[in-house]
């Protein structure tokens, strides 16, 4: 397996934070060195941020109070 | 003092619990808004989210109890509600054909969107404007339940595999491996949603 296919598999945990220090070095100074894979990072760090920024829905006002109607009325 | 008179120790017991119990519902309600946003991500409509809300919220009010002091309430909220969600018998959607999945990389949506794009070497910041925040709703809730559910937690709600996989009653192994597939299965329904140039 050469490197840059290496650095995609590795993509995910990296960004998940569940690599260990050895990995995340080697993550790290392959995507130094290597501009096709870091604006794939790039482009997945972004994207990541994308999703979850798309999907935001506020909480309608009218549920937070049935919500709180909800609890135990005091004694 | 009669039989029917609460003891000092009685009342001042009586009064502790009332106190825990109020703490509880304030610091539930207050993270409502973030179960909210969870919940609704798990579900397809706003009623069904709201439904949900309600249900789980008047269960974790009955059983306060259960929630140990000190842990992550906001996990704890939702692995009632993730419960009620998946006792409501909405998991009954099959197993995808993930074949082509799995042939396809991580790097599988950003390498579709450049060789797509009119220049030969697109400006990478606007390689991600191919894609509609409403394509992102639409492609999240194409994703199978099961992977989706993983997806939401990890990357929306940013619980750890170690929360996720407490919240779903499921091994770490399996929250690896469904949110692996999950984010593939996404990336591929983004890239079938992608502003054409």
């Amino acid at each position: 397996m050469d490197l840059c296919e290496k650095c995609e598999e590795m993509m995910q945990p990296y960004m998940d934070g569940v690599l260990s220090d050895a990995q995340v070095r080697e993550a790290k100074e392959h995507l130094d060195r290597c501009s096709w894979c870091a604006k794939r990072y790039k482009f997945e760090v972004d994207l990541r941020h994308f999703v979850r920024v798309s999907v935001q829905e506020p909480m309608p006002p009218e549920l937070k109070a049935k919500l709180a109607a909800l609890r135990t009325p005091l004694q | 003092m009669s039989e029917s008179t609460p003891t000092a120790a009685e009342t001042r017991r009586i009064a502790e619990e009332a106190r825990d119990r109020v703490r509880f519902e304030e610091e539930a309600l207050e993270l409502s808004d973030q179960v909210y946003r969870v919940a609704r991500r798990l579900v397809g409509t706003r009623e069904e989210a709201e439904d949900l809300m309600q249900e789980a919220y008047a269960r974790a009010f009955r059983s306060w109890r259960q929630y140990q002091p000190g842990t992550n309430l906001r996990a704890w909220l939702l692995r009632i509600l993730t419960n009620l969600n998946i006792d409501r018998g909405r998991r009954q959607q099959r197993t995808p054909q993930t074949t082509s999945i799995d042939e396809a990389g991580d790097y599988f949506l950003y390498n579709k969107l450049e060789s797509t794009a009119p220049e030969e070497n697109p400006d990478e910041e606007r390689v991600i404007e191919r894609l509609s925040q409403d394509s992102v709703v639409e492609a999240l809730s194409d994703v199978p339940h099961d992977f989706r559910d993983v997806v939401v937690l990890v990357d929306i709600g940013e619980f750890s595999y170690a929360d996720a996989a407490q919240i779903l009653d499921i091994p770490v192994g399996t929250v690896m491996s469904r949110l692996h597939r999950g984010r593939r299965i996404l990336k591929k329904s983004l890239a079938d949603r992608a502003v054409p140039i």
